[in-house]
């Protein structure tokens, strides 16, 4: 079945925290190596503050836009606590990426309710493949504290089969002129920590 | 990124909105109109972007509709957007220009949104072609979305009929790859055509009118069995599933092996191509979100099929959906997950957002707010818990008098109606009319924050620019309220907590109606007042954790336990539980929550 090429991304996170324009980017890296591509994403209330999600999928033939529950590949979450929201998508063997950003939802702020301890170990106890990032330290080297997203898509790009060459050009193309520069960084510094980490 | 304009690149990824946009482009579309909902805005904002063409937003779907058929009437491509619920509100026009025909073309897109991601219910607007017996096309993605869009208008030119593209969140708001073409040069067709028997509905020629609506359809009917977009690809002689739309891609996903008659069209249906396909398999399924639409009509062609008894009638599929209903697929298996309690993370108004202080003040008021659609309807839930009805785009008035004529003296000072903007514009000015026509004891107040803010900031009549971006008019709510007879008319500003409350408590204690306009543009607007603002926070020695500025629900602001309780300030209780902090990074230094600090701990950053 063709079903088998296809590669199911999830990115999850927090409105605003730039998961639409990575997930953009991403798809249109695969469009660019030849291959079929769909993504999906909820606008519209999502977007005041709420959980957001992106799935990206491609291979030779793609036809659903989302994913189903347990046959998600990798599972990026711009937001800690987000990772926990959407686990239940990704294979038992799937790769969880973790940034370190914490942003309370509404009922941690006002103290109902705890920001949940210890979320790496509690993925880690689920699955093997998990990694950290302090996504918000590496933008900060880069330049920009806003360049989280990109941070986060140069980590990710460790683990695709898609080449750097297009994902610098797609990135070239993706931010207006004066905040290439920084967004390339970003992406270098994000790839390189994550080959540093697997060596 | 940018797909706009005469380069035509050989692929990009789009949206089915901006698909949509690109098609109508291509194919000589040079009138389009809406008003904006979620999940159809994008189209009339990206089609606008290209050249030579004529956007605009119209104030409420009814008069887009309206515009639409003008614009059609006078020999012109003519593309309406609304949201499922739009279509509704445009209804009436709807029904009887199926009946004139168009002369020139005319497409409704209607987008639907199972699931409810962002709508107050999920309608499968597949009924309103059957009901308004007008044809509809149901692309399932981004390309198809392009040449749907232009197979619609040669459809509306060849049967002389409106035509309606259907699509739903997942359609308009996924990407995929998308083949642009360069727009065709079309002869010009403009001309004033005056043809009463045909455009003029009184009794008489309606109903004439009537019977060339039913000999088009039958046209339609034998049109819809060679159509090139209703496929059937029969590869599996045990099971076969006729689908349209998006979820014939969730049905390929699980089951790519097996017999599938995909519909373009799914009014009116293809009666032999259907029985064709039923006769080439044993086991027939339809897979459609929502209603039983496809189903019923089969069934009524006295084919077995399986569809509601085994598939969801609410929300939207996803391939998981599928493979759960329908037996003989490789399910995935999951991890086995811990049982885990996971805040949740509903959608919340913005840092400094201006619908929080007139919230904040209806909350405390004790009162019954009759609310609207909008932003400020996420003031119903906790802290501020200041909104307590919301039915559908100008409601709010309407019930808001129905209450308080229900009530008569039980409901003076107590009933408020409350209305955005954009949202007031839309359909409250008839209901603000009615409620002084019919002498209504109500407060209405209109949080005018200069913006349709919920949908992403889009122009309307009131904020004096237009979709292009040029100076126009600018609405004055002030001027139409007196026009209409509003004799108590006040307008306050939100980021003042006293005098908010002060002007609501008078208006509430007079014989009404009031009309209160709170003003303060939206944070996120682009042309908000730009006045600079020192972001807060909380001094530890003074903050008594009593937990007040908590209650107006600000993102930045949050509580820390056991946080710096050795105080030695005034009124600093020896037990304190902990103290509100204040994010500075996200505070935009509204200073709701200093006025409402009784120990005054609520102070500048910069402040000592």
């Amino acid at each position: 079945m063709m079903k088998k090429n296809v590669k199911n991304i999830l990115m999850s996170g927090v409105g605003g925290q730039g998961i639409l324009r990575a997930s953009d980017i991403v798809s249109m890296v695969a469009m660019e190596s030849g291959l079929d591509v769909k993504k999906s994403e909820v606008h519209g209330m999502a977007q005041r503050g709420g959980c957001v999600t992106s799935h990206v999928r491609y291979g030779q033939k793609v036809y659903s836009p989302i994913a189903r529950k347990g046959d998600v590949d990798i599972l990026v979450s711009f937001e800690k606590l987000e990772t926990l929201r959407y686990m239940d998508y990704l294979k038992p063997e799937g790769l969880v990426i973790i940034n370190e950003r914490e942003i309370c939802p509404p009922s941690v702020n006002l103290g109902i309710s705890d920001y949940p301890h210890d979320i790496a170990g509690t993925v880690s106890s689920i699955f093997s493949a998990v990694r950290v990032v302090d996504a918000g330290r590496l933008a900060k080297e880069a330049g920009d504290v806003r360049a989280e997203n990109t941070i986060l898509l140069g980590v990710l790009s460790a683990y695709l089969r898609l080449e750097v060459p297009l994902w610098l050009k797609v990135i070239c193309e993706s931010f207006p002129p004066k905040f290439v520069e920084t967004n390339l960084e970003a992406f270098h510094l994000g790839r390189a920590s994550q080959e540093q980490a697997s060596q | 990124m940018n797909n706009i304009g005469e380069c035509v690149r050989m692929k990009v990824l789009m949206s089915g909105n901006e698909a949509i946009a690109r098609g109508a482009y291509e194919c000589g579309v040079r009138f389009a109109t809406g008003y904006p909902g979620t999940p159809s805005t994008e189209i009339v904002e990206t089609f606008a972007q290209y050249q030579d063409v004529y956007a605009e937003w119209s104030p409420n779907e009814k008069v887009a509709l309206e515009s639409g058929i003008g614009a059609a009437l006078a020999g012109a491509r003519a593309m309406v957007v609304m949201k499922h619920v739009g279509v509704n509100v445009a209804a009436d026009p709807l029904f009887t220009v199926s009946y004139t025909g168009t002369n020139g073309a005319l497409v409704i897109v209607t987008a639907d949104d199972p699931s409810l991601h962002s709508s107050q219910n999920e309608q499968d607007n597949r009924n309103y072609a059957k009901f308004a017996k007008i044809p509809m096309l149901e692309p399932s993605d981004s390309e198809e979305a392009r040449r749907y869009i232009k197979i619609a208008f040669e459809i509306g030119e060849m049967f002389d009929t409106p035509v309606f593209l259907r699509t739903t969140t997942r359609v308009s708001h996924s990407k995929s790859i998308v083949y642009p073409e360069a727009p065709v040069s079309r002869e010009d067709t403009l001309r004033l055509e005056i043809s009463p028997e045909k455009y003029v509905m009184v009794p008489i020629n309606a109903r004439r009118r009537r019977e060339e609506v039913e000999k088009r359809i039958q046209r339609l009917k034998d049109f819809a069995e060679t159509f090139s977009e209703n496929k059937m690809e029969l590869n599996n002689t045990e099971t076969g599933i006729i689908t349209s739309g998006m979820s014939y891609n969730y049905a390929k996903d699980v089951f790519p092996d097996l017999s599938y008659l995909k519909l373009g069209m799914v009014y009116p249906l293809p009666v032999q191509m259907i029985q064709k396909f039923a006769s080439e398999v044993r086991k027939l399924y339809v897979v459609e979100e929502l209603d039983p639409y496809i189903e019923e009509q089969v069934m009524a062609m006295g084919i077995k099929v399986i569809g509601k008894e085994v598939f969801p009638y609410t929300g939207e599929f996803d391939p998981g959906v599928i493979a759960a209903s329908m037996r003989g697929s490789k399910q995935p298996v999951p991890a086995s997950l811990p049982d885990l309690s996971i805040p949740p993370r509903p959608p919340n108004l913005c840092p400094g957002c201006p619908h929080r202080g007139i919230f904040y003040v209806l909350g405390k008021l004790k009162v019954f707010v009759s609310g609207d659609i909008g932003c400020y309807t996420l003031s119903y839930m906790k802290p501020l818990e200041g909104l307590h009805s919301c039915i559908c785009m100008g409601a709010s008035i309407g019930m808001a008098h129905g209450m308080s004529k229900a009530l008569g003296d039980k409901g003076r000072g107590r009933v408020v109606g409350v209305i955005g903007d954009s949202t007031f514009i839309h359909s409250g000015i008839t209901s603000l009319l009615n409620s002084v026509y019919n002498k209504s004891d109500i407060v209405i107040v209109i949080c005018d924050n200069r913006t349709t803010a919920m949908t992403g900031m889009q122009e309307h009549p009131a904020t004096g620019f237009t979709l292009s971006g040029e100076r126009t008019k600018e609405m004055d709510f002030s001027a139409l309220a007196s026009a209409l007879g509003v004799e108590n008319i006040r307008i306050i500003d939100p980021y003042d907590l006293k005098s908010t409350r002060t002007v609501m408590k008078e208006e509430l204690s007079k014989p009404g109606p009031s009309l209160v306009i709170s003003r303060r543009s939206c944070v996120l607007f682009k042309r908000r007042d730009k006045e600079l603002r020192v972001p807060m926070r909380v001094n530890p020695e003074t903050c008594i954790g009593c937990k007040l500025c908590l209650g107006l629900g600000c993102p930045p602001i949050s509580w820390v336990k056991d946080g710096m309780t050795a105080g030695k300030g005034k009124g600093k209780r020896k037990k304190q539980e902990g103290i509100a902090k204040i994010d500075q990074d996200l505070c935009i230094g509204c200073t709701l929550c200093q006025q409402i600090c009784k120990t005054g701990a609520i102070i500048e950053v910069n402040a000592e």
